[in-house]
């Protein structure tokens, strides 16, 4: 295995990373206003993930610096090339990091309303953006020749890559309200445990269609692994609907999470070794090798990523150790 | 407009908007960490009250500098694809470490900071607070050294059409980041210094809480006094330095247009861009080679000397930054600079005479001075980053070469006057926070907690 591959994969965990921990907190924030039906326990379902989103939103700002680092010309047509979509979701961003610290600084009904409805927002685009994203990176864009996207933002989307775009949203929305389920209590709990079943009714039949899809859409399954992976992920959020009926949420929790690390796994591994795309010529396809930084760059990333990782793991973890309680009314300090 | 001038003025409203929250955020978190040290060390409740006070308005504050920061990260990618593509090999190091090293160790510790009042004992939570203080300001050195790069390209070979990394520690010691970084964090201490000062004032002013006021004024007016002086000679070296490695920058900051030695510092200057001359000038002389060089003579290049060397090496061009910006941009941070030094001293000597609240204007005069970091640090990076043009990475890239090609000027002037109108609305809600929590002062309510915790507000209506 060479620095390139070492680079794809992990820019690959950091993407799962993401994925597994900011989409239960997209998945809250899109719960909000169906779940919170007054202002405390609107509080309580905030403060469910108000210690940790923004040590998970770093997961993606951090696969952005990698991406940057070890494959810059990725960056630079990704970044370029999907650009409306991506001001969409930093539009998103913007608004949901500043409506969790202020909803609650002000206590006049309509600021509060105003926040919690940018909190939905803010959480509901980027869990769809998403999928709307790597339908296409595995679909393939227009790219020309000399690396640059040649398409508009229209190319973007499909019936295909938006069946994708929904699938994340479901996906992460049961997520988020399984991770409900672990935090609070009483009516909350319940509330939360009925609207897990309900996404999860929608969610199965959404991955099973995109799984359909990109047998015709995308060649990933010619990659015999990534194919299994990718139904893999379908069997798992099967197995977590069965885990919530009969009550067991954790497993439910971590079972719908491998949904997640299933069908990043497998989008990642089909797309290998190309990074992106072309749908105009195979040629022009973006790989590890013709985007990636110098032997140099990625030897020093190598060993400053190998030592800081872990490091990061290891306090991300204690912080979720620290606040393992469940949030209730009681203490709603914050 | 073309999509270049629009890509440069998307880069200039982002960064210079991410820059007012960053500043605070560098001093602010190491003045409450300070102020919750001091609590767990005495047990004294007013200094726990006075975490939390500086605490809710370091949070309101730090949340906007997150989230405008995400932007600037993808930045890169979207207005500046060319400009990724030359200098992602170097460039993207630092800016990978940072988001490793600093944001993850910043957010994580700060959440636990915030909802772990009682959680953890008090040293660990005051631990807590040191750490994300750290982190904030080792992100600053990752992200300057980054900048450095463009300022003064080190350790690096053309390659391959591109820029080439060679050597990571040359990066990281680049001559200029051993400038910029601590004139960076003296500015973000000087920053949170004024806002202290200034706010407890306010209240001094109005006699109230006088007990927790006179002791945050203490600890501003100590930060204040050490960090002002303290940016004040980073900055006089660096010009130094600049005269050097980027002399038509520091040539245009002077609006020197022929060299001269002994070279005169201007203090003020009516400049003419099209002729290449100044038609007034307030000089003193002899002093711009005492400033260069630290003596009375010495050749200080004009800009027309560099222009023709820079011709002689790069080829025709014009290598001339807007001269008129830049020299009113660095009058006006060393002018604030200068006034901060003044007003420190000046309450300091009243303070030791115990008369500082006796002289309401110089009160006064502290609030109204709060402004005066915001506008020597924007001002501050408007001289950087314009007295590079028309590099972006100097001697290597200009800024036409650098943007994003696939990206048409319509969706450039989308996207900048959706973040600018945000940006614009945020800015509101923002001071509006501040100025509420400011003038309700530390009060009796314990901090954040909330007012009608369960009233009935449906979020349909
Ligand atoms: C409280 C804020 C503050 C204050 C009082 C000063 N500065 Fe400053 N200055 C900054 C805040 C700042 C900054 C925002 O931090 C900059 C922008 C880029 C940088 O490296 O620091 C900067 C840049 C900057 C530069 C350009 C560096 C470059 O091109 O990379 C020079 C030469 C100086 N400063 C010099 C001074 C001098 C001589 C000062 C004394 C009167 C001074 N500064 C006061
Ligand atoms: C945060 C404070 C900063 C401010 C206020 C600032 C301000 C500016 C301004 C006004 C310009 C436009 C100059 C012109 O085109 O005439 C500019 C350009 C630019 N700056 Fe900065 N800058 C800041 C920080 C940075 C940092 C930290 C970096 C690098 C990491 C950077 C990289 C650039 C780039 C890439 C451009 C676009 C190309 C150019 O016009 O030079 N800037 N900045
Ligand atoms: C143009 C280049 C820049 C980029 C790409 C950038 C990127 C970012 C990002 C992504 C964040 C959010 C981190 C989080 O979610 O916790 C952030 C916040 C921050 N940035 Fe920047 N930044 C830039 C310029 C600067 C400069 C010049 C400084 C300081 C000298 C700085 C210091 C900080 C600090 C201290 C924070 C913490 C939050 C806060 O600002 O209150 N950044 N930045």
């Amino acid at each position: 295995m060479d620095l390139n591959m070492l680079w794809f994969i992990l820019i690959t965990v950091l993407f799962t990373g993401y994925f597994f921990l900011e989409g239960f907190d997209y998945g809250v924030g899109t719960l909000l206003p169906f779940l919170g039906k007054n202002d405390s326990e609107r509080r309580v379902i905030i403060n469910t993930i108000g210690p940790f989103w923004d040590g998970n939103e770093v997961w993606l700002i951090t696969a952005g610096g990698a991406i940057f680092a070890a494959f810059p010309n990725w960056y630079a047509t990704l970044f370029s090339g999907f650009y409306m979509a991506l001001f969409l979701m930093l539009l998103a961003l913007i608004v949901r990091g500043v409506a969790f610290e202020f909803r609650s600084k002000d206590d006049r009904p309509a600021w509060r309303s105003l926040w919690d409805w940018l909190i939905f927002g803010g959480s509901l685009v980027p869990a769809l953006l998403w999928g709307v994203a790597i339908t296409n990176l595995i679909r393939g864009v227009p790219i020309a020749g000399n690396m640059q996207y040649a398409g508009t933002f229209w190319d973007l989307l499909s019936p295909y890559t938006l069946v994708g775009g929904l699938t994340t949203l479901l996906i992460f929305t049961l997520h988020g309200a399984l991770f409900l389920t672990l935090k609070t209590e009483g009516e909350q709990l319940e509330s939360a445990r009925r609207a897990a079943s309900l996404v999860s009714i929608l969610a199965v039949p959404a991955l099973l269609v995109l799984i359909i899809l990109s047998y015709s859409h995308t060649d990933i399954f010619t990659n015999t692994g990534a194919g299994i992976v990718f139904w893999g992920a379908l069997v798992t959020l099967l197995l977590a609907c069965r885990l919530l009926r009969s009550g067991r949420y954790a497993r439910a929790f971590i079972m719908n999470g491998l949904t997640i690390v299933c069908t990043t796994v497998a989008v990642f591994w089909g797309l290998f070794p190309r990074v992106m795309v072309s749908s105009l010529n195979p040629e022009w396809n973006l790989t590890v090798y013709n985007a990636s930084s110098s032997p140099y760059t990625l030897k020093i990333m190598t060993i400053v990523a190998l030592t800081l990782v872990p490091v990061v793991l290891l306090y991300q973890g204690w912080t979720y150790w620290i606040f393992r309680k469940r949030v209730t009314v009681k203490d709603l300090e914050y | 407009m073309d999509a270049l001038i629009l890509a440069r003025m998307q880069f200039a409203i982002t960064s210079s908007y991410h820059f007012l929250f960053v500043p605070l955020t560098l001093g602010l978190s190491v003045l409450v960490a300070v102020m919750e040290t001091i609590y767990v060390r005495t047990g004294n409740e007013t200094y726990k009250k006075m975490t939390q006070f500086w605490g809710k308005l370091f949070l309101i504050n730090f949340a906007m500098g997150v989230v405008t920061g995400i932007v600037q990260e993808f930045h890169f990618g979207m207005n500046w694809s060319e400009y990724s593509r030359f200098v992602g090999d170097i460039f993207g190091a630092p800016l990978a470490v940072e988001a490793l090293a600093a944001f993850f160790l910043e957010s994580t510790f700060l959440g636990i900071w915030v909802f772990g009042w009682d959680k953890l004992s008090k040293t660990m939570h005051a631990a807590t607070i040191w750490l994300v203080a750290i982190a904030s300001n080792l992100s600053a050195f990752w992200i300057l050294a980054a900048n450095s790069f463009m300022q003064e390209p080190v350790g690096y070979v053309i390659r391959n059409g591109r820029a080439e990394m060679t050597d990571f520690l040359a990066l990281l010691t680049n001559p200029h980041v051993l400038y910029q970084f601590p004139h960076t964090v003296l500015a973000g201490f000087t920053t949170a210094a004024f806002f202290v000062m200034g706010i407890s004032a306010y209240h001094l002013l109005r006699k109230n809480y006088l007990d927790f006021f006179r002791r945050s004024f203490r600890i501003g007016l100590t930060m204040g006094l050490i960090s002002t002086l303290l940016v004040i000679t980073v900055g006089h070296f660096q010009g130094q330095h600049l005269v050097n490695s980027q002399p038509m920058k520091m040539a245009a900051a002077e609006a020197l247009w022929e060299s001269a030695d002994p070279a005169p510092l201007s203090l003020a200057a009516l400049i003419d861009e099209k002729n290449q001359t100044n038609s007034v000038e307030i000089q003193i002389p002899g002093l711009g080679s005492f400033l260069s060089h630290n003596s009375f003579s010495g050749e200080v290049e004009g800009i027309k000397d560099v222009q023709a060397a820079y011709e002689a090496r790069y080829g025709p061009g014009n290598y001339i930054p807007p001269v008129t910006l830049v020299f009113w941009s660095f009058r006006l941070m060393v002018a604030a600079g200068l006034w901060m030094i003044l007003i420190t001293l000046y309450s300091l000597y009243l303070w030791r005479k115990g008369q500082l609240e006796t002289k309401p204007w110089v009160l006064k005069a502290l609030l109204w001075s709060i402004p005066l970091p915001y506008i020597a640090n924007t001002s501050g990076w408007f001289m950087a980053e314009v007295g590079r043009q028309p590099w972006i990475v100097q001697g290597l890239q200009r800024v036409n070469e650098a943007v994003s090609p696939s990206v048409s000027a319509g969706a450039v002037l989308t996207t900048m006057i959706a973040f600018t109108l945000i940006y614009g609305v945020l800015a509101v809600a923002d001071l509006y926070l501040l100025t509420k929590f400011i003038k309700q002062g530390p009060g009796e309510t314990p901090a954040g907690r909330p007012m009608e915790p369960t009233k009935e507000v449906s979020l349909w209506t």
